[in-house]
Order: structure tokens, then sequence, then C-alpha cells
């Protein structure tokens, strides 16, 4: 038995944080990439969000509530689906994708492409991968393990990731599929529930305050006055993180408790 | 049906300066390695490759054979940026049309249909549209009048692909969990090589997989190659897999001059695939 009387990590908020994007999503694709988000999306799954379909990375939808990282635990493949058929998945709306993010504006535009000038930039990073049209066509939400200013900038350099203001621009026929849900940091959750859709911080992790998530953020925040704190996990949770998703502890490596 | 094998000198043959090249495979995986070190060995300049990027990429940037990059990512899997891609793009040595996975696929769907684009909402609102002037938008006509994106057709030269097994007359099965888009880059090319495993009769194709594993037919190939270990060190499972020491030795090369023209003596000027497989050891 595991024992949950013992104190939740930062890593474990973070997950649990991770899960409750998917809460509501029902019979969609839960893309999670990164190690936290796997954990967050796989914990959904086995808790709240039965329905949710997985991919094991590659070629193939799996079944059950798989660890994380190497496993000998056989595959429980549900169908085939090869990069051509994920791109029928994305652009059929079924799916709601966490990516990472190297810079973030306020309004959830999206940088991972490369920094600094088109033609010869300071740093190539991993282009745009498919960041356009997941963000167009489906829900996408964010995983950033180190919130800082340098992450959440004034104004991204490129943008990969279509946010809020670029998609109003382009009206609501071209609009209508846009959604970017939440981010989730290391510090809290933030999301767009506000008038113009600028980034408002949801909840802050225990442990954390307002005025940390504000000065880790380069740009003007939207707080209210009651800023929730991002909830604790269920006993059954616990057990299902620390036991059965991640029983090697991979979430701790990610983001290592202060 | 004719007998169209060919060696990855003969390849060569057939490419010219300035040609729009596209290369198979994902990232770090079922890549023509064969073919991409004879294009690396030999006097062909100015190229513009076409690729869902791996080491094909890293390896044509740093032997100076590049002009342009058609890519949505260049990634070695495990390694997840491709360090010989990265000092060639920041160093300014290579131009890029940068591209969405999905978009990347419809320009090769339509260079293959023979249209000049396919529409989509994939890139709308995003800098690949805002800052790329060679991707236009098209209004729909219907009633609807949306504006969407019209993904430019990826028309190729020359496409270069890898698959596990394959006849003499140019079929082609890949035997790993996923085809990738190597059909659609045959089909979306004049001139279509295809590196194989092994070369086998026709009717032992189907011995080795299920009849949807017999991806490429010889409508799609001019040319086949046969070449053991020919997408080494990239994946090419179930026969081998990733040779992840070799692939960190060969990104680690990209950290100075003096390392990288150690790698080339050794790897690229050792002479064609069956030296190479000498020298590496793949036996």
């Amino acid at each position: 038995m595991t024992d949950t009387t013992g104190l939740v990590t930062r890593a474990e908020y973070c997950v649990v944080a991770v899960a409750e994007c998917f809460r509501g999503d029902g019979e969609r694709l839960a893309n999670p990439i990164g190690t936290i988000p796997m954990i967050g999306g796989r914990l959904a799954r086995a808790s709240f969000e039965p329905d949710l379909v997985m991919t094991d990375g590659e070629a193939t939808l799996v079944a059950g509530p798989r660890p994380v990282g190497e496993t000998t635990e056989p595959k429980v493949i549900e169908a085939w689906n090869p990069y051509r058929s994920m791109f029928d998945i994305v652009w059929s709306g079924r799916r709601h994708v966490m990516m990472g993010a190297s810079q973030l504006d306020r309004f959830g535009n999206q940088n991972f492409a490369f920094v600094g000038p088109w033609d010869r930039p300071k740093a190539q990073l991993l282009g745009f991968r498919g960041a356009p049209g997941n963000t167009i066509q489906n829900t996408t939400s964010y995983w950033i393990p180190a919130h800082s200013p340098k992450v959440f900038v004034p104004q991204v350099d490129v943008v990969s990731g279509v946010g809020y203001d670029r998609a109003a621009e382009l009206g609501p026929e071209a609009s209508r599929f846009h959604e970017i849900r939440r981010v989730v940091t290391d510090l809290g959750v933030l999301d767009f529930e506000t008038p113009e859709h600028s980034m408002r911080l949801r909840s802050v992790h225990p442990g954390i305050t307002v005025d940390e998530v504000v000065e880790a953020t380069g740009f003007d925040l939207v707080v209210g006055d009651d800023v929730e704190v991002t909830r604790d996990p269920t006993p059954d949770e616990l057990a299902i993180i620390r036991d059965v998703v991640d029983p090697t502890g991979l979430r701790e490596r990610e983001v290592p408790n202060p | 049906m004719g007998d169209k094998r060919i060696t990855e000198d003969d390849v060569v043959a057939e490419l010219a300066d300035g040609m729009t090249i596209g290369i198979g495979g994902w990232g770090s995986r079922r890549k023509p390695m064969s073919l991409v070190r004879a294009i690396a060995r030999s006097s062909l300049t100015d190229l513009t490759l076409v690729s869902y990027g791996g080491p094909d990429v890293g390896l044509l940037c740093a032997t100076g054979k590049l002009r342009r990059v058609v890519y949505a990512f260049v990634s070695l899997d495990s390694i997840p940026l491709e360090p010989h891609f990265r000092v060639a793009r920041q160093s300014g040595a290579v131009s890029t049309l940068e591209l969405d996975e999905g978009m990347f696929l419809l320009g090769l769907q339509a260079a293959a249909w023979r249209v000049p684009f396919l529409p989509t909402r994939v890139g709308l609102g995003s800098d690949l549209v805002a800052r790329q002037p060679e991707i236009r938008t098209v209004t729909s006509p219907y009633d609807d009048a949306e504006e969407l994106v019209a993904a430019p057709a990826l028309t190729l030269d020359a496409a270069l692909i890898h698959m596990h097994r394959g006849d003499l007359g140019g079929n082609g099965q890949y035997l790993n969990v996923d085809p990738y888009f190597d059909d659609l880059f045959c089909m979306a090319a004049e001139k279509r090589f295809m590196s194989v495993e092994r070369i086998v009769a026709t009717d032992d194709l189907l011995a080795g997989g299920a009849l949807q594993t017999l991806h490429i037919n010889r409508l799609m190939t001019d040319g086949i190659v046969e070449a053991p270990f020919g997408a080494h060190f990239t994946e090419c499972v179930p026969d081998y897999g990733r040779d992840e020491a070799f692939q960190q030795e060969y990104a680690a090369t990209a950290k100075s001059p003096e390392a990288w023209a150690a790698w080339q003596a050794q790897y690229l000027d050792c002479g064609g695939h069956d030296d190479y497989r000498t020298v590496v050891g793949l036996r």
C-alpha cells in the first residue's frame, strides 16, 4: 500500500494540474507531450476521464494506465495510428494536445521554432513542427517546467503556435476550432478566461505566492482578487501516480521538490 | 517486369547541381543513408532538400551540399535537435522554407496529384504565412467564402527512400510500424530511387509481412539499390535498431571543425557502402 499521508510533492501538484486540463474531454485523443504531461494525461484517464484515447508516442493507440519511461509491461494496442492518421485526427478536431514552448506571450502565441532573425537565428530550435496545425485545428494546452521571464515574454520571436489575438484577427470562421485551454507550469496554472483572452493566473501551487508568479512572468498577467490554490490529489490519484503511472519517480526529475 | 537494380553511384549520376531532392523516412528513422553518403561524397552542390529531417539534413549541411532546406523539424529523435543543421542555420549557410508537418504532407500530396496546392486551415494566423511570401492563401469559391492556406505543391526533381525489402522490378515493402510518407515522396518526384535492405523474389515478399506492407509499387520507382544496413545509423526495425552510440559520436562532431573532419575522413572518405560497412563493422 502506498503511504498517502506523506507530503505531496510539487511535481505531483503539476501532474494533477495537467490531468485537470483534460477534464471533460471525453472520447478524444489526449496527446500530452513531455514527462509530467504524459503522467498527468494517464492519471486523467485512469481516474475521472476514462474514455480518453492515448498514443504510445509512435504508431499505435494503447489502452490501460501504462507506466511512463522504460517498462516491461505489455502494450495493449487498440488501433494503428501512423503519422498520416494522426493528421486526420488533428484536422478533424478530435484531439487535445499539450505542447512545450520556448516562448509564450500574453495571448498564448507560442514559439519553439527558433530564436532571433529568420535567416540566421541565434538559436535554431525545433522548427514549426505541428504547432500551426495543432493550434488552429484542435484544443491546445502548454506545459512549462520552469516558469521564467525568458519563457513568458512580451513578444515571441516567431509565432509557431497561434494565440488568441492572431486567431481573432482571422475572424470567427477561420478561428472556430482554436482553443488554448491552459498553461501549466512548475509554479501554477494559467488560462485565458478573460474578456480579451489575455493570460490570467488561475491557481498557484501550494507553497507558491502570487507575487512569485507575477515576478517570473515577463508581461502583465491578469490576477484576480481571489487566486485559487491548485487542488490536492485525492488518495486514489496519488496512488495511481506513485504506484501505477510513474513508479520510478521520473516526475521528480523534471520538477524537483523545493 | 524489368530489372531496375542500380548502385548508389548510378543514383548520384542521375542527380545534378541545383536539384530539389526529397528524402523519405522520419527524423532518425529509415533514412536512405547509403544514398545520402554517396551524395555527400559527390561533387553535387546547391541542392534543395525536402525532408522530415534527420541526419540526412545534418550530413548534407555539414558537407556543404545544400542551398535550401524545406522542413518542419530536423531531429535525431533521441537527440532532439540535429546539431549539424543548427550550425548551418545559425551561420546562415542554408536558407529555409519553414513548414508545418501536416502542410508538408499536403505539399507532397499536391505534387503527387499534379495540382499546384491543396487547401487547409493549417498555417492560418502563424508566421508560416505571415512571414513567408511563398505561402499564400486562397478564398473558397463556395458560399462559405472561407480564406484558407494554399499549401504549395512540393514538386521534386528526385526522391530517395529506404525500405526493408524489394524486388528487381522496384516494388518495395516496409516491415516497421509506420510507412511514413515514402510513397508520396516518390509520387511527387520526377526520378525515384529506393534502397532496400534485401532484394527478394516477388513471390517471397508476402512471406515477410501482410498485404498492407507492400506500400511501394513499381510505378513509383525508377531504380532499386540493394543496401544491407543502408539506413545505418538511423532506425530500421525489425532489421536493426538505431545505432545510438554511433549517432552520439556523429552529433558530437558538430562541436568543432576538427572533430567533423576526422569523422568525415573515417566514415565518408572511406569509400562506398561496402567499405563503410567494413569500417563500421556492419556484417
